[in-house]
């Protein structure tokens, strides 16, 4: 059964429907809404599937449908939806991966008063989510971007009761939106040069040929092509989005939110739209590469700054000590790892890390939360330790989570993901620093997860919390048993042997696969450093595990001045909050001494001259004018005091007066009409 | 019912929750919600009227109706600073309470 392109818009409609009926029902009404929710995204993961399905009868075939939104004079702005394998694979991923969320959020707000409100955003979350995976349009990629925006910053905020989650809520929100203006202004100037915002239109579509050899071709500021400069700002969006430096503060941050929208949306989804912006838009961003003479490639930088990312995030996550912030610069770590791909050229290798990240990712959050569900809230690795024996299913999903992310050879998907980025970043002809950078990233990662693993789940408990912690029910269980299948089945849809996912992304039906052994070295080196990852971690905090909660790092021991760094995050937000959020300071404080003194002096001296007016006129009225006047003015303070009387001060009052005459001003028209 | 009749009927029960909302509310933000509604059922009614109207190849009501929301969102920013003002002086945001210019 296939499904017509036309018809795409039933995937998001689904959960919009969910979030409307989320929205309608009373507090109480929690079967309702989680049962709407749940149900939408499951039957928008069946309806993926069927446009899978047809999206694979041939892969190269790039199905839109377009129809005008609305006319502006002789201009008309037209949307679409777009289904390909690239739309395909990631909407299949979104509601597989989201509907298994969804139904541990089940377990895990069970007991919060606004469980309907929970479920009523996330709804609005998948829709906007799977609105931006089948746009056929710039514009409508936009609207369902911030409308994914605006869903993270409720849900981050969730607890807003809690003050840093607030603060979190506006930090992500606000920090996003500077890199969403270089995305607006990057749409408005490709609509100011080729007219359209459409992907695909039959040849005239933006990423089409004709639009960017034109815009290849134009040079602007700089001496940059035009697509140059259109393609970084677009990537500025990409970067606020995917938490990419140097805009990534926001998403260690965002972990404020509970820990089922962590995993969905600060680690498999949202921040992924990024990757998969800058992977939609490709033709666009390397329409500049057969260029020689201009300065710049829109694509160096992306992968300049993926692998800043990737060894940054990986390097911080060595010294947090919350499992859910280490999860996250893990996440920053390895989106940095897909931007890199992007960025080298491989845009198919992007979006299958993608895709395998998104479900150990999602597993390793889920199995976070699962962990701070039994133990009462507790999130400091610290203060766990132990949890092997009691959370058995936990800990075993949770070990083939971190197996996967570390890139333990052959079985784990993460490995051959990884391995696509590695083998693309060897073959990149303009340098190799991109390439050693994820290559230290590699050891790093698999460093930092054995010793999460290691501090949370072996050695003996170290809080009382920790030490009557048990396993979660089912509902919480199952889909992460369900994930740690999907972590290692899913890397045998790509593996350089039988590239299959691959294939298809690119639109080729026959699959090339090479022997294991071409390349091999790389791969050799990429499983010792891994090895050694591992092996550091388990010989460090594996072997003599933590004792008491308050006893010393052994890193913190051998280089304090760095772990002190590091775990302060390289101080990016007291650099921030001393730059821009002063400047912010000081542009108010100048406001305020300008609206004190300036204009407040100004208007100060027109009162002291009208003050003058006055006196000199009570001389004169008093000595001069008396008399007759004198009952004038009571008359007038008369009357001033009966009309006083109607400004009662009560703003509904004023409303209500203006609604009566309004009330008698339209039976007047009507009355008089009538005869 | 013809589709202008529809669009009018839409937005005269549009105009009357913002007026039952403004009149009815204390909290001044959902009051200014309430003004923003019954706004933006003018703003239907222009539109309605421009598509149904005369000369819907003129984009006069578009643009009337753009204005008037850019024109909205300047007059939101200014009422939301006030009722930030009006908080910090009485902690709340009671509507009956700001009272105080009263004669």
């Amino acid at each position: 059964m296939n499904l017509s392109v036309q018809h795409l818009w039933v995937i998001p409609a689904l959960p919009l429907l969910a979030a409307v009926i989320g929205a309608l029902t009373p507090r109480r009404g929690r079967t309702l809404a989680a049962g709407a929710a749940i149900a939408a995204m499951v039957g928008a993961f069946v309806v993926s599937c069927l446009a899978l399905h047809t999206a694979l009868v041939d892969p190269a075939a790039k199905l839109v449908h377009n129809f005008a939104w609305f006319d502006l004079g002789s201009g008309v702005l037209r949307l679409g939806w777009l289904l390909d394998p690239l739309t395909a694979f990631m909407c299949v991923m979104v509601t597989f991966v989201g509907s298994l969320i969804f139904i541990f959020s089940l377990g895990y707000m069970k007991a919060d008063a606004n469980f309907k409100q929970f479920f009523c955003f996330l709804s609005l979350f998948a829709a906007a989510m799977l609105g931006l995976l089948v746009a056929n349009s710039l514009l409508l990629l936009f609207i369902c971007w911030e409308l994914v925006g605006l869903a993270s910053y409720l849900l981050i905020g969730f607890w807003f009761h809690k003050p840093s989650a607030a603060a979190a809520a506006k930090k992500a929100f606000i920090t996003t939106r500077i890199g969403d203006l270089g995305l607006l202004l990057g749409l408005l100037w490709l609509y100011n040069s080729t007219g359209s915002l459409l992907f695909f239109d039959g040849g005239a579509g933006v990423l089409e040929t004709a639009a960017l050899g034109s815009l290849a071709g134009q040079i602007t500021v700089g001496g940059l092509a035009v697509s140059t400069a259109i393609g970084l700002l677009i990537f500025c969006g990409a970067i606020g989005k995917s938490g990419q430096f140097p805009l990534h503060v926001w998403l260690p941050d965002a972990m404020e939110g509970p820990t089922p929208v962590s995993a969905l949306i600060h680690a498999a989804t949202m921040v992924a739209a990024g990757v998969f912006l800058i992977a939609r838009v490709y033709p666009l961003m390397s329409a500049d590469q057969a260029l020689t003479e201009v300065p710049l490639h829109a694509l160096t930088v992306v992968a300049f700054i993926g692998a800043i990312t990737a060894l940054m995030g990986a390097c911080i996550a060595v010294a947090q000590n919350d499992i859910k912030r280490v999860l996250a610069f893990s996440t920053v770590s390895q989106l940095g790892y897909m931007m890199l791909a992007l960025g080298v050229g491989s845009w198919v290798a992007a979006i299958f890390h993608l895709l395998t990240h998104a479900f150990f990712k999602a597993l390793l959050f889920l199995g976070a939360g699962s962990v701070i569900h039994a133990a009462h809230h507790e999130q400091d690795i610290r203060r766990l330790g132990g949890l092997r024996g009691p959370m058995r299913v936990t800990f075993a999903t949770f070990a083939i989570g971190m197996m996967a992310l570390s890139g333990v050879p052959f079985l784990f998907s993460g490995v051959w993901s990884k391995e696509g980025i590695l083998h693309a970043a060897h073959g990149w002809n303009i340098s190799h620093l991109p390439l050693i950078a994820a290559l230290i990233a590699v050891v790093l990662t698999a460093f930092y997860m054995t010793r999460l693993v290691a501090e949370t789940f072996f050695g003996k408990a170290r809080s009382h919390e920790a030490d009557h912690a048990h396993e979660n029910s089912a509902v919480m269980t199952v889909p992460l048993v369900i994930l740690a299948v999907c972590a290692i089945a899913l890397g045998f849809l790509g593996t350089p042997a039988f590239p299959w996912l691959q294939a298809r992304l690119l639109g080729e039906t026959e699959v090339h696969g090479h022997s294991l052994l071409e390349g091999g070295g790389l791969m050799m080196l990429s499983i010792v450093l891994v090895a050694v990852g591992l092996g550091g971690g388990w010989a460090i905090y594996g072997r003599k595990p933590r004792v008491a909660e308050n006893s010393r790092d052994p890193l913190v021991t051998a280089a304090p001045g760095l772990m002190a760094a590091l775990s302060a995050r390289l101080g990016f937000d007291e650099l921030y909050a001393a730059t821009f959020g002063r400047l912010g300071n000081g542009l108010a404080a100048l406001a305020h001494f300008l609206d004190q003194w300036v204009w407040g002096g100004a208007v100060g001296m027109l009162a002291r001259f009208g003050e003058f007016i006055g006196i000199v006129n009570r001389e004169a009225d008093e000595n001069g004018l008396n008399g007759g006047f004198d009952i004038v003015s009571e008359r007038i303070r008369g009357s001033g005091r009966v009309y006083s009387r109607a400004q009662t001060g009560d703003a509904h009052g004023y409303l209500r007066w203006v609604a009566m005459g309004f009330v008698i001003i339209m039976l007047v028209v009507v009355l008089g009409g009538a005869r | 019912m013809s589709p202008l009749q529809l669009c009018l009927l839409l937005s005269s029960l549009l105009f009357c929750v913002g007026l039952v909302g403004a009149l009815a509310r204390s909290n001044t933000i959902l009051v200014l919600l309430g003004v923003e509604l019954m706004l933006n059922a003018a703003n239907i009614n222009f539109i309605a009227f421009w598509r149904y109207g005369p000369n819907p190849a003129a984009g006069t009501g578009v643009l009337f109706v753009l204005f008037a929301i850019a024109v909205a969102a300047a007059e939101a920013a200014v009422g939301l600073a006030l009722v930030i003002a009006v908080y910090r002086h009485q902690k709340n945001i009671r509507l009956q309470e700001a009272n105080r210019l009263k004669g």
